[in-house]
């Protein structure tokens, strides 16, 4: 699970949402992944390795990604993620769900 | 094919995992240098990586390897114990697969005909007829006439027949030879339902008197004396002096239900001469598809009164007085008829051996308690050290469930030997004996008694040590107590059942010798079966017609074996006792005797005797003489009567000389000129029936010669060439001494007698062994106690005394529920029994006293061993 910093809790399965989300773009390696997330949320998500690799594996295990072995940045042999089709649809998928769900606690909150 | 992938891959997938992990570490370490964010530590590494190797690979696979092949080190380091158990298992599951083998094959499995299950045979019962029992295996269908109204006038059947076992004489190729030969009307073989491999099957125009005489090989006569030549069909044999054609070849392995014929030939009834009695027929018919067995006998029942009134009676037989003999259809799935009662046996012999198996379980449940106490501090660590309960009783419940499958695996060996050695001690006219074989549902038994037992017998210590309160043991495992009651409650318990069953088995076993025994004490009516030789001779039409030419070549032939060295005595006789070719029976009609009209006298055995039969046999003469040769040639009306017809008639045996009787109302009178002792025709455990002897020749006659040579080749030989010194194309048939047939008859009780034998001593021996080892076991774990007691000054004797009493008292405990339970579990064993109640007091009080004898011997060798432990050792040794 990302970690938040602040108070609150996350939404369950959201760890995997924004892997995808971050993968939507380019094909990524784990780390890059890492760095993406929290970068992008201004460093109040933290992903720890503990999550992120059981949640690469679960997701490529599904289905939702391929990856394939390349040559780095740093000229080292990484493994890439990329979204599959299958993928891109769920991650669609998700999406709106999330949305709608965020507008609907929003609504909740706000009154 | 993904989890094999999954296997396969197991060694890339690590170096992948690992590089992964690494390359990630390596690029936090980089920015780690220029960010504080990520000086943050790294998460645990290999449970990541376990995490995700579990995720890539088939996990309970992987694990339940891992767990046997820890389970199996285990096994490996206690060899002894491993192999005790699994011989133990072994053969606990190897006899129980061979005994289930027979049953599968012979009770279980449809018979080999297509759609088995629509085959029934047709029987009768005459509840009202007097003396209908001395009929032995009761009645098919009573004469070709009771055939032929229910082969065409029956709504319920696809078809039916009847059809009789025989022997005939074939000539013209090579040796004569008299070969086994089956009867059938039209509907028998049609029933049956199988094809020829050549040719035609026999049809309707083949039972047409005066039609074309025709027969059918047996795939086996076929290839025996025709090489199995496929133009065999339209060539003719030479069967009873008559010239046969033959039409076709029944498949190998062919049998008309028990039969397994050389030839089969058709019935030839003539409708026009049939009369309403006759010559009963065992009958088999295939049901009509959605009729009831039910439906058909109502049916049949229908047909009775149709048949009794549409037939002519025989002289001086009223069918008015057979309605209130109650015939009775009867009918019954076609499977029992060929296994007959030995489905008793069988049952009987699975349920002993289930024990048997019961009491190995006990023993191998003993061995894994001890063992499981032995690791309790291996358990407890684990434990403490995380282990779920479930692993353990994963562990537990794997080790048994392996040991069961070892077991199970060496078992089917056992079985493979023990089913050959079954089948050759076995009774040889086992039913089915030839389809006997370990096939997928014996395999499958197998399988599941060995997994079920395996379960069963690790559930015990995974209970008690998988449970809570394991900790406990580490503190009690540190320094040896006494071991409480608590903790020898299970073994006990074990040790008693134990105890129980091998009595059970052990009085089935008594039981059944004490039958023998009975049987044996009884004179069957014929005296040194061993020294008498039987054989069977059928003089063909075209030697002998006339009855005087038959009694002519009868005299040639015993004078011709009477003169063969070393004979004291020969005689004939349509069949010796316990032969079981299948009886005639009619009443007789005693002077002076009125029958109310409408009244029939009781069913007699009848028999054709030659003179010195009985001499020869060694049945005893209760008054008057045997017949003569005159008698038989003058044709003389005179009878010989058993004993207890004798009895029954006129009140004593020599109050019956000279008194006369008819079989048919209005013929002559026939003498009574001498009574014999009773034979037991039917085999000793039934019995002996009422018999009327004639003397008379008849064309088919069972000899019997006795003498001391009887059963040797030499001997044989000679026989031979007297008998074809009277003629050259006569066969022989049937040659046995009379030893054999009464074996025989005795074939059944003394196969399970031998059965009931094997399991009670094995029983008994798993059960010494249980008190020994539980004994043992309690006297180790006193030794501190023990030596206490020595040291204090008890006597070597009384700490022995109190060993062996431990030992008597689990013993005692065992015998006494025992007891209880073979009292009632007997009654099974009810039907197998003669001569001697199930409560038979001599075995009841036998077996207690060898079951005490046996386990003070078992419980006196650690006995010895405790009154020998030295104090000092005993307590220096913690």
């Amino acid at each position: 699970m990302p970690k938040q910093r602040g108070s609150g809790e996350l939404v369950q399965g959201t760890l995997d949402m924004l892997i995808l989300r971050t993968l939507a773009r380019s094909s990524l390696h784990g780390y890059a992944v890492a760095v993406a997330i929290e970068s992008r949320s201004e460093d109040v998500l933290r992903v720890e390795e503990g999550s992120l690799y059981p949640a690469l594996h679960r997701l490529e295990l599904a289905g939702l990604l391929t990856s394939e072995w390349r040559i780095s940045e740093t000229n080292r042999r990484a493994k890439y993620y990329k979204l599959t089709a299958a993928g891109r649809r769920h991650l669609a998928a998700q999406s709106t769900n999330w949305n709608r769900l965020v507008l609907a606690i929003a609504r909740v909150m706000s009154t | 094919m993904r989890w094999w992938l999954k296997i396969r891959k197991r060694r890339l997938l690590d170096r992948d995992l690992r590089e992964e992990i690494a390359f990630h570490r390596a690029m936090r370490a980089r920015d780690a240098a220029n960010s504080e964010t990520y000086g943050r530590p790294f998460g645990n590494e290999t449970q990541i990586r376990e995490e995700l190797h579990d995720m890539w690979t088939f996990v309970s696979i992987e694990t339940a390897w891992r767990d046997a092949c820890y389970t199996l080190r285990g096994l490996r380091r206690n060899l002894g114990f491993t192999i005790i158990a699994i011989l133990t298992l072994a053969i606990g599951i190897g006899a129980n697969t061979a005994v289930f083998s027979v049953v599968n094959s012979v009770l279980l499995k449809p018979l080999p005909y297509p759609k088995a299950e629509e085959l029934v045979s047709v029987r009768h019962t005459a509840p009202g007829a007097p003396g209908i029992s001395v009929v032995a295996g009761g009645l098919g269908v009573w004469s070709s006439t009771m055939y032929f109204t229910y082969a065409e006038q029956n709504r319920s059947f696809q078809a039916l027949g009847v059809w009789n076992r025989g022997t005939v004489a074939v000539t013209g190729l090579g040796e004569p030879e008299q070969v086994r030969s089956v009867s059938v009307s039209d509907g028998v073989l049609e029933s049956l339902g199988v094809p020829p491999v050549l040719g035609r099957l026999l049809g309707p125009a083949d039972q047409k008197p005066g039609g074309p005489e025709t027969v059918m090989l047996s795939y086996g006569y076929w290839q025996r004396h025709f090489g199995g030549d496929r133009s065999v069909a339209g060539r003719s044999v030479t069967v009873d002096s008559r010239l046969r054609q033959i039409v076709g070849v029944m498949p190998e392995g062919f049998r008309i239900v028990d039969v397994e014929p050389d030839l089969i030939v058709p019935f030839a009834f003539d409708r026009n001469r049939a009369l309403l009695p006759g010559y009963p027929l065992p009958c088999v018919a295939r049901l009509k598809p959605g009729i009831s067995m039910q439906q058909a006998s109502a049916d049949l029942a229908r047909l009775i009164p149709i048949w009794m009134y549409s037939w002519p009676a025989a002289p001086g037989i009223n069918p008015k007085a057979w309605e209130k003999w109650r015939i009775t259809p009867t009918l019954r799935p076609l499977k029992q008829d060929v296994v007959g009662n030995l489905s008793d046996i069988l049952w009987v012999v699975m349920g002993t051996i289930a024990i048997v198996m019961v009491i190995a379980c006990a023993n191998v449940a003993n061995l894994l308690l001890v063992r499981a106490e032995a690791r309790q501090q291996e358990l407890t660590i684990r434990t403490a050290l995380g282990a779920a309960r479930g692993q353990i009783v994963r562990a537990l419940l794997l080790e048994s469930v392996l040991l069961g499958l070892l077991g199970g695996a060496i078992g089917m060996g056992f079985a493979y030997a023990g089913l050959h050695l079954l089948l050759s001690q076995g009774p040889a006219n086992l039913p089915r004996l030839h389809e006997i074989s370990m096939d997928a549902r014996t395999l499958a038994f197998t399988l599941v008694l060995s997994v079920v037992s395996g379960l069963l017998l690790g559930l015990l210590p995974a209970l008690k040590y998988g449970g809570p309160g394991i900790l406990a043991g580490l503190r009690a495992a540190g320094r040896t107590v006494s071991v409480s009651r608590e903790r020898h409650h299970a073994r006990n318990v074990l040790v008693v059942t134990q105890i129980a069953m091998s009595l059970v088995l052990l009085v089935s076993a008594g039981l059944m010798i004490r039958t023998f025994q009975a049987m044996r004490t009884i004179e069957p009516g014929f005296t040194h079966p061993e020294q008498l030789q039987t054989l069977r001779i059928s003089l063909p039409p075209s030697l002998a017609r006339a009855p005087q030419q038959v009694t002519r070549r009868e005299n040639d032939i015993v004078e011709k074996l009477a003169a063969i060295p070393g004979v004291a005595s020969v005689g004939f006789g349509s069949e010796v006792p316990m032969e079981g070719l299948g009886q005639t029976v009619q009443v007789i009609y005693p002077e002076g005797r009125v029958y109310p009209r409408g009244e029939t006298p009781p069913l007699r055995v009848f028999k054709v005797v030659s003179p010195e039969f009985f001499q020869t046999l060694g049945t005893r003469l209760a008054a008057g003489r045997e017949p003569t040769w005159t008698d038989l040639y003058g044709r003389r009306p005179v009878a010989l009567i058993s004993e207890n017809l004798a009895r029954e008639v006129w009140g004593a045996p020599s109050a019956a000389l000279g008194k006369r009787f008819v079989e048919v109302p209005g013929t002559p009178w026939q003498e009574v000129i001498g009574v014999v002792q009773d034979i037991y025709e039917n085999g000793v455990q039934e019995k002996a029936p009422e018999i009327v002897y004639l003397p008379a020749a008849m064309p088919t006659a069972t000899f019997v010669i006795r003498t001391v040579r009887a059963g040797t080749k030499g001997f044989l030989d000679q026989v031979r060439q007297a008998v074809w010194s009277v003629d050259a194309s006569l066969p022989l048939a049937s040659v046995q001494t009379m030893q054999e047939i009464y074996d025989q008859s005795m074939a059944r009780t003394s196969f399970t007698l031998v059965m009931l034998a094997i399991a009670g001593a094995m029983a008994l021996l798993l059960g010494i062994v249980g008190i020994y080892g539980v004994i043992s076991y309690a006297v180790s774990q006193r030794r501190r106690e023990i030596g206490i007691r020595l040291a204090l000054g008890a006597e070597p004797r009384a700490v022995r005394r109190m060993v062996v009493r431990q030992g008597l008292i689990l013993a005692g405990i065992g015998v006494v529920l025992g007891l209880a339970a073979a009292g009632g579990l007997m009654q099974f064993l009810k039907s197998l029994l003669y001569g001697i109640s199930t409560l038979d007091p001599l075995t009841y009080a036998a077996v207690p006293l060898v079951l005490f004898l046996a386990a003070g011997i078992a419980s006196y060798v650690p006995a010895r061993s405790a009154a020998t432990v030295d104090p000092v050792q005993a307590l220096r040794e913690e």
